[in-house]
């Protein structure tokens, strides 16, 4: 079994390390091709809805807080593998790395008109499975079919 | 008035000003902050604002989005306004619900009846 990965895969249920510039187009393309992969692999509108969700939420917090004070062009390193079951996507800034502790939690009646800080707490509750580096730079999320009909 | 490049739709009818966005996807930052500004600017010009926000056009948005409607609802109240969301779809619904914010606004399911809940 050769490890190189197919020449033109469409839709790849899989990308390699993609390197994404917080430019206009950059972050559409690759929910573009995760969008497709994910309906190549049969899944669901709410199936894509939550995937989209998390990947916005999860590229938004890299560029806008991991990079905050980092140069505009900094980019962020994203990988994507859409299997039958479960997607996957990871997620590394080149940020200081952020501590889950820091985020009030906005659904308790005091912080409800708080602006921000739903992002994190979106994500939780649409993948299945959410997971840091210890130095909170680099998020794995893992999306699960729910069901086969899904 | 809307600029050539806007995002939004605004209508006035009633004492009502009806706003109703362009794009599908409200996800972009810095596209949420030009929609921001361009409502914040609608509710300074209006003396007591009544803000009718229609989504029926709306498939995704952001937490992003979601803190621009509180800035939103915070400066209508400061006006003693009135704010009301309407024709969200159920899956975006969904996102109002978990993060409670179902609870700080006025949402109702068509735009006919948000404008009758107007005082």
């Amino acid at each position: 079994m050769s490890n190189q990965r197919p020449t033109n895969p469409s839709p790849s249920p899989a990308s390699g390390p993609l390197v994404v510039h917080h430019r206009p187009g950059e972050v559409e393309a690759v929910q573009a091709s995760l969008d497709a992969a994910m309906v190549a692999a049969g899944y669901s509108k709410p199936s894509l809805f939550a995937v989209r969700l998390a990947f916005q939420e999860a590229i938004a917090n890299a560029f806008n807080h991991g990079h905050r004070n980092l140069p505009p062009d900094t980019p962020a390193k994203v990988e994507y593998r859409v299997s039958p079951n479960e997607v996957l996507i990871v997620i590394e800034d080149q940020g200081p790395g952020f501590s889950r502790e820091m985020v009030a939690d906005c659904t308790l009646d005091e912080n409800l008109e708080v602006p921000r800080g739903r992002g994190v707490m979106l994500i939780r509750n649409y993948m299945s499975d959410v997971r840091y580096n210890e130095k909170g730079n680099r998020i794995e999320m893992v999306y699960r079919r729910p069901n086969p009909s899904a | 008035m809307p600029s050539a490049d806007s995002r939004l739709r605004v209508r006035k009818q009633d004492a009502v000003v009806q706003v109703e966005f362009i794009d599908r996807n409200i996800l972009d930052e810095a596209n949420i902050q030009l929609i921001s500004d361009e409502i914040s600017r609608i509710i300074d010009q209006e003396a007591t604002p009544k803000l009718l926000i229609s989504f029926a056009n709306v498939d995704h948005l952001s937490s992003a989005a979601l803190g621009a409607l509180i800035t939103i609802n915070n400066k209508v109240r400061n006006k003693n306004g009135q704010l009301r969301l309407a024709s969200i779809d159920p899956q975006i619904y969904e996102v109002f619900v978990i993060t409670r914010l179902n609870k700080l606004f006025q949402i109702h399911e068509t735009a006919e009846e948000a404008l009758k809940s107007f005082a």
